[in-house]
């Protein structure tokens, strides 16, 4: 069908049709930008109006499950740390990432069923919900980190030039929890069951993780396939980052790890995008 | 320069929803653990052949719509009307963008707000102020733009007040003020509202039809959902009506509301066990309404004045004594205005007994409507569930009659109710 209307060019024309793959559809996303903020400070503000002693749920958390590991894992099981660095330190250089990833892939895999009202009043691109979160789970994020600061004063470890790489991990960390994140608030949408896995891999995933020891004592053999959980490479770059050389990474390892994080965020956002017109239909 | 702002071409939204098989009486425990056993089996198949998985024993297709095509110009005001379930609602969904359509396409120029609900996306623990930033931003308005129209919003809401209080503590009153405020400010080129108007007090719906009026008149193209007919012939030039997911009338609002009106009295000629469209755990349902005078004889017609039994024929799962029943119906006009409801809850008439068929019975006494015919959705209640519920459930039609005893004939065009009333004159004495 020719268009008679070329006269019109700055009104905006919308084709509604079945499977019809939107050209700017990562346009559009930046379009709504405001709506991503706005939806990441309702997540915040609400979380933090709930709750009684509100930030320092983001403090606690981390610390104890740290304190836990810290004995557990130096004291009983009497594992080595990384060089010099204190074990408690290590520990918690890792519990960083941990809960960020942990908190992110939660709060993203119950994003769209949570908003049911959302989906099915109003349009926008359903990827803004899931990506909002990332935001809640990043302030925590940054609220725990003051504890890691307090620590490195009180063990009196300052960090090398490699802290200012740490962006890139904290990225790296988000995006990792995000493919997985997106692909299971999808299916979340049409099959419910999907919420219980959620639990399970932050369970999980704490002790297969190298979060309460270091990825050095895991078997040189190992390492390539103990790498094919993504968190391993995100572990050791945070550490990397934070105890400086004392905690090289290994770096096949690494690059499988990110190789798996793009590969997921890949599969999640494919997935996600086939599945977001139904959504409303569905929830 | 093209006027056509919206053009849907052969438009169809199809949903497949799925179907529990009969079954007999009483269930054994082991033929449900096949069942399941069986079902479990196949869903495994679906899930892993990447298929939709459907809940119950037999998939059923069901076009929401079906060959919808119509266009709309640039500042006109188009009422849609049709029965609960006719596809009003998916119509807006699908030129909101919420849900794709299965066939056909539309093309829209210009922006467009969609208002399926007032108050999406408030949060009861956030503040009025700051549920005006999320609603507004939901909405489709910038920051910049909140920003500017604020104070409009808060003062159309008249919660100037409680602007930092969260909104759970607000009254429902208060609630659906702001929300609809902030809607109401919003400036798209194309606005498409659902049934919002049913809630809040008559001033304040007064007031949003007010509102909505001048989006139309600014050169604004609107699209409106009601079942209000007062409302949409208010508010808009043209209409069309949606019967069944296809397109029954498109013309100017006061044929379409005629025209509407009509397929109501066709769809009173369905028996009512036929009908699809109704809500509630249907394990009782209405099969069909007749009316009767003192006599007992069986009338088409009431009559104004006259003493009349209406009853509500049914047929139920359950056989109970001393049920609570809330069985009511609703009178509305011929403009869509509500009458009245008439409620076995309000005269505490609700402990009946329930049988397996039956029928409910209301006495109305003086038959109190003037000529004309009227339409009555119905809704019944057992112990607080809601078992079967139905939009234009049936018309009652009604002839001039001698409700004051005078031999006179009323004047029909005078209103739509009677009641009783008195006349006399006094002095006042100085």
């Amino acid at each position: 069908m020719t268009d008679s209307s070329s006269t019109h060019t700055q009104e905006p024309v919308l084709v509604i049709e079945s499977g019809r793959t939107e050209k700017n559809y990562w346009a559009d996303l930046w379009r709504y930008r405001e709506l991503f903020l706005i939806l990441a400070w309702r997540d915040l503000s609400v979380r933090y109006k709930q709750t009684i002693i509100g930030i320092l749920w983001a403090i606690l958390r981390p610390l104890l499950t740290m304190v836990v590991f810290t004995v557990i894992f130096s004291r009983i099981a009497k594992l080595p740390s990384d060089g010099n660095a204190p074990y408690a330190l290590m520990v918690f250089a890792a519990m960083l990432p941990w809960s960020l990833f942990s908190n992110a892939l939660t709060e993203s895999s119950n994003s769209l069923i949570g908003n049911e009202k959302l989906i099915s009043k109003v349009y926008f691109p359903r990827m803004i919900m899931p990506a909002a979160t990332l935001i809640t789970a990043f302030v925590d994020f940054l609220i725990s980190f003051i504890i890691l600061i307090g620590m490195m004063i009180y063990y009196q470890f300052a960090p090398g030039w490699h802290i200012l790489l740490l962006p890139f991990f904290i990225i790296l960390a988000l995006l990792a929890s995000l493919g997985p994140g997106l692909w299971i608030t999808a299916l979340n949408v049409k099959y419910r069951d999907f919420r219980y896995i959620i639990p399970f891999v932050a369970q999980f995933g704490l002790y297969v993780s190298p979060v309460g020891f270091s990825s050095k004592v895991v078997p040189e053999q190992w390492r390539l396939l103990y790498s094919l959980n993504p968190m391993v490479g995100v572990i050791d770059g945070f550490r990397w980052c934070i105890l400086g050389g004392d905690s090289p990474i290994y770096l096949p390892g690494f690059l499988l790890s990110l190789a798996i994080i793009a590969f997921f965020l890949w599969l999640g956002v494919s997935r996600f995008r086939r599945m977001e017109k139904t959504f409303a239909d569905l929830i | 320069m093209s006027s056509i702002v919206i053009k849907a071409e052969n438009l169809g939204k199809k949903y497949v929803i799925g179907h529990q098989a009969e079954r007999g009486n009483y269930t054994a425990l082991r033929d449900v653990l096949m069942q399941n056993a069986r079902t479990l089996w196949s869903k495994t198949k679906d899930l892993a052949k990447g298929k939709p998985v459907i809940q119950g024993d037999t998939m059923e297709e069901v076009w929401a719509l079906k060959d919808v095509s119509f266009e709309i110009s640039r500042g006109e005001a188009v009422g849609i009307i049709g029965r609960n379930g006719a596809g009003k609602s998916t119509l807006l969904k699908i030129l909101s963008r919420i849900t794709e359509p299965t066939e056909g396409r539309v093309t829209i120029r210009g922006r467009v707000a969609s208002l399926l609900e007032v108050g999406t996306g408030f949060h009861p623990e956030l503040s009025g102020r700051e549920n005006i930033y999320l609603n507004g931003t939901i909405l489709g308005m910038t920051r910049l733009e909140i920003k500017r129209k604020f104070d409009e919003i808060v003062a159309f809401a008249e919660v100037e007040k409680y602007l930092d209080t969260p909104v759970k503590r607000y009254s429902s009153g208060m609630y659906v003020r702001l929300a609809f405020a902030v809607a109401a400010h919003l400036e798209p080129e194309i606005l498409v509202v659902d049934e919002v108007l049913a809630v809040g007090d008559a001033s304040f719906q007064k007031k949003c039809l007010g509102k909505m009026g001048d989006v139309a008149k600014e050169g604004r193209t609107v699209l409106f959902v009601s079942h209000n007919m007062a409302a949409v012939r208010q508010l808009c030039q043209n209409g069309m009506v949606l019967n069944e997911g296809k397109v029954n009338f498109l013309g100017d609002i006061g044929s379409t509301i005629n025209r509407y009106l009509q397929d109501v009295k066709t769809v009173q000629a369905v028996s009512l066990a036929e009908r699809r469209d109704r809500q509630g755990s249907q394990w009782l349902k209405f099969t069909g309404v007749r009316l009767f005078n003192t006599a007992g004889n069986e009338q088409r017609q009431a009559i104004s004045g006259q003493d009349v039994f209406i009853r509500f024929y049914y047929v139920s799962d359950k056989v109970m004594r001393d049920a609570s029943v809330n069985i009511a119906f609703n009178v509305r006009s011929n403009q869509g205005c509500l009458l009245t409801n008439l409620n076995s809850l309000d005269v505490e008439k609700t402990t009946m007994n329930l049988y397996s068929t039956g029928f409910l019975q209301c006495f109305w006494p003086r038959f109190s409507l003037r000529s004309g015919s009227y339409e009555c959705a119905l809704f019944c209640a057992v112990n607080g569930d809601i078992v079967d519920w139905l939009q234009s459930a049936f018309t009652i039609q009604v002839e001039d009659g001698d409700f004051f005893s005078t031999g006179r004939i009323i004047n029909r065009e005078q209103g739509d109710v009677l009641f009783s009333y008195d006349w006399a004159s006094h002095p006042i004495e100085g």
